[in-house]
């Protein structure tokens, strides 16, 4: 019996008169990264943006731990344990690293209004432990040292595994990953690929989106592929690789089918 | 946090402070009680360029009806206090009325915008400051509840048992005047905003704040409740806005819906813009500044024109205003990020001027 953390089931979502996704299903066993890959306009970020709420699907259902997220929040989905990262890098390019991070522990602490202005031993101590937290995730990913930088003066590779970090620090059971290793470099890129596996390593869950083929066929367990809203394949990265079908969106039909 | 230790002259240094906004009102009346009021209107901004500044300053919500929820306190301080309905409440249940009604109209004003930002949410707050004052101007028919334009009069002053804090008298040899005895409760209600502020910028909530400001769908993908935070930036926003309007139809004794105009809301922005917004000290000068240098022009160019002319040329409410448009337009043109900036937005102007480092 396998241990599915993540599934979709029958999800579609049509936006005007485009229909971004039909009919995808999918299910991401317990520790694994599962590669989600597809031409552009295939729907992958929709089907992020569906799953952790920010739009809700048309039909179709999410469930995370058997725990049905229909109708949740983007904020519960978080605290459920799915956490997310943007294709474009969304910090809060103004404040430092360090507290990109700490407002990433904001759904595991509790301190209200009450305990901000009274700042009792329970507001301070859980303040400390933010902050431990939060550097110790620095820490994690790489950038220790740039805690204290504003996160938008950060170099761009750092800048993704700041991200990560923050994305960390809600404590997500799967961790779902947009375009990571966009526009790094070949060193960055197998930087990234250990911190990935560093990542699996901590008992997280990765979903990830990546054009990088390199990466998605060396890292990931399995991969699903989209092409226009549509599930065209899913399997080992070895059998996705030469499913005619997959190879057909990418390149274009074979030659003389092509109309 | 690491308990922290002071040093003996930090604690010096508090004592010093401490004595001299304790025998502040004794200098300033040496001088004239009118510089007194004026401190006390200051402090009176103050808590309202505070208040505000968690909305604009902090959530990134820029609010152009602010003074509604003055006018709220002051209201709600007026009617429980006064021969208008006959009610005399004390100063511990008109007060924590006056704010506790004013957070109510902030969540009541930040419902229907939650979806709204920049220049949209600035034209429907604009239209709730508006609504407001239109309510107070009209709300005397059927039912007479405000008492209309004509306003309500012989509001109650803060009492302690019998012992009126608008009466002149003498306490041990001194004289001491209304508004010096009112001076003392404001410095006390004003340092109590600023450490709240203080301790609330610097939290967990504060942080939520100010992660909204940055990037709203970030902040929603980190798990922050961005409906329930924004409703309590406007509840806390407001209910300093409320105690401030109770305080001010304490001191006032009379209030009518003109004291709440739209150029009222424009003023408090203005503190909080001039000032640095988001920055508390900023914000704090921004309110001194604006509410002080006006009186001070005021009282010099009278004397200033009789002495060059022998008789006053130009108005000096005319005046005024024009050095307060020019002071505007210098400080926003020569410190785009007010006169006191934080650092946080010293880096977004250095960015947006292409001093930053490049965004991806």
């Amino acid at each position: 019996m396998t241990d599915i953390v993540l599934s979709g089931k029958a999800i579609s979502r049509r936006f005007g008169g485009v229909q971004a996704l039909s009919d995808v299903s999918f299910s991401i066993r317990r520790g694994e990264i599962y590669g989600l890959i597809g031409p552009n306009g295939a729907g992958k970020t929709t089907l992020f943006n569906l799953m952790t709420g920010l739009y809700a699907p048309d039909s179709g259902h999410f469930e995370l731990e058997n725990r049905s997220l229909d109708g949740c929040k983007p904020h519960e989905i978080v605290r459920l344990g799915l956490a997310r990262t943007f294709q474009n890098i969304r910090l809060f390019a103004n404040l430092s690293a360090l507290e990109n991070v700490m407002i990433g522990r904001h759904v595991r602490s509790r301190a209200g209004v009450i305990g901000a202005v009274l700042r009792n031993r329970a507001t301070r101590n859980e303040e400390h432990d933010i902050e431990a937290r939060a550097l110790e995730l620095l820490e994690f990913v790489g950038i220790a040292r740039q805690a204290n930088l504003p996160a938008g003066s950060l170099a761009y590779g750092d800048q993704r595994r700041l991200e990560i970090a923050r994305a960390l620090a809600t404590e997500p059971r799967v961790l779902a990953l947009d375009e990571p290793a966009a526009g790094m470099n070949g060193s960055e890129t197998q930087a990234l690929r250990t911190l990935l596996k560093a990542i699996q390593g901590r008992g997280v869950t990765l979903l990830l989106i990546e054009h990088d083929v390199k990466l998605v066929m060396g890292i990931c367990d399995r991969i699903l592929v989209l092409d226009q809203g549509r599930v065209i394949a899913e399997g080992l990265p070895a059998e996705v690789q030469c499913n005619p079908r997959v190879v057909e969106a990418y390149l274009g039909a074979p030659a003389g089918a092509a109309a | 946090m690491p308990e922290r230790r002071y040093s003996a002259r930090h604690w010096l240094g508090v004592a010093l402070i401490a004595a001299a906004l304790l025998l502040l009102p004794f200098a300033l009346a040496a001088v004239g009680q009118t510089w007194v009021r004026v401190v006390n209107l200051a402090l009176l901004y103050v808590m309202l360029a505070l208040g505000l500044n968690i909305v604009v300053g902090f959530a990134g919500l820029l609010d152009l009806g602010y003074i509604a929820f003055y006018a709220v306190g002051a209201y709600a301080y007026a009617l429980l206090a006064s021969p208008h309905f006959g009610l005399h409440l004390p100063f511990w249940v008109t007060l924590p009325a006056g704010f506790v009604v004013a957070a109510l109209f902030g969540v009541l004003l930040g419902a229907p915008t939650l979806k709204l930002r920049g220049d949209y949410l600035a034209i429907v707050t604009l239209g709730f400051g508006e609504i407001i004052r239109i309510f107070m101007n009209n709300l005397n028919a059927p039912v007479n509840i405000t008492n209309g334009p004509q306003g309500i009069n012989l509001i109650d002053p803060l009492k302690i048992g019998d012992w009126s804090l608008a009466k002149n008298e003498v306490i041990a040899g001194l004289a001491v005047s209304g508004p010096m005895k009112y001076y003392y409760p404001l410095m006390l209600l004003t340092l109590a905003i600023i450490v709240l502020n203080l301790r609330l910028q610097n939290s967990r909530i504060g942080r939520a704040w100010e992660a909204i400001r940055e990037d709203e769908i970030a902040a929603r993908a980190m798990g922050i409740n961005t409906r329930n935070i924004k409703l309590l930036a406007f509840a806390m926003g407001a209910s300093f806005g409320g105690l401030a309007g109770g305080l001010f139809a304490s001191i006032q004794g009379f209030i009518s819906p003109e004291s709440f105009g739209l150029m009222e809301s424009v003023m408090v922005l203005s503190m909080v813009v001039l000032g640095g917004m988001g920055h508390i000290p900023g914000v704090i000068l921004g309110a001194v500044l604006l509410t002080s240098l006006p009186e001070v022009i005021r009282f010099t160019v009278v004397p200033a024109q009789q002495a060059l002319f022998g008789k006053v040329l130009v108005d000096p409410e005319a005046i005024r205003m024009l050095v307060f448009g020019l002071a505007l337009v210098l400080v926003m043109i020569l410190r785009p990020g007010g006169l006191w900036p934080s650092a946080v937005r010293k880096r977004e102007l250095a960015e947006r001027h292409g001093q930053g480092l490049p965004a991806p």
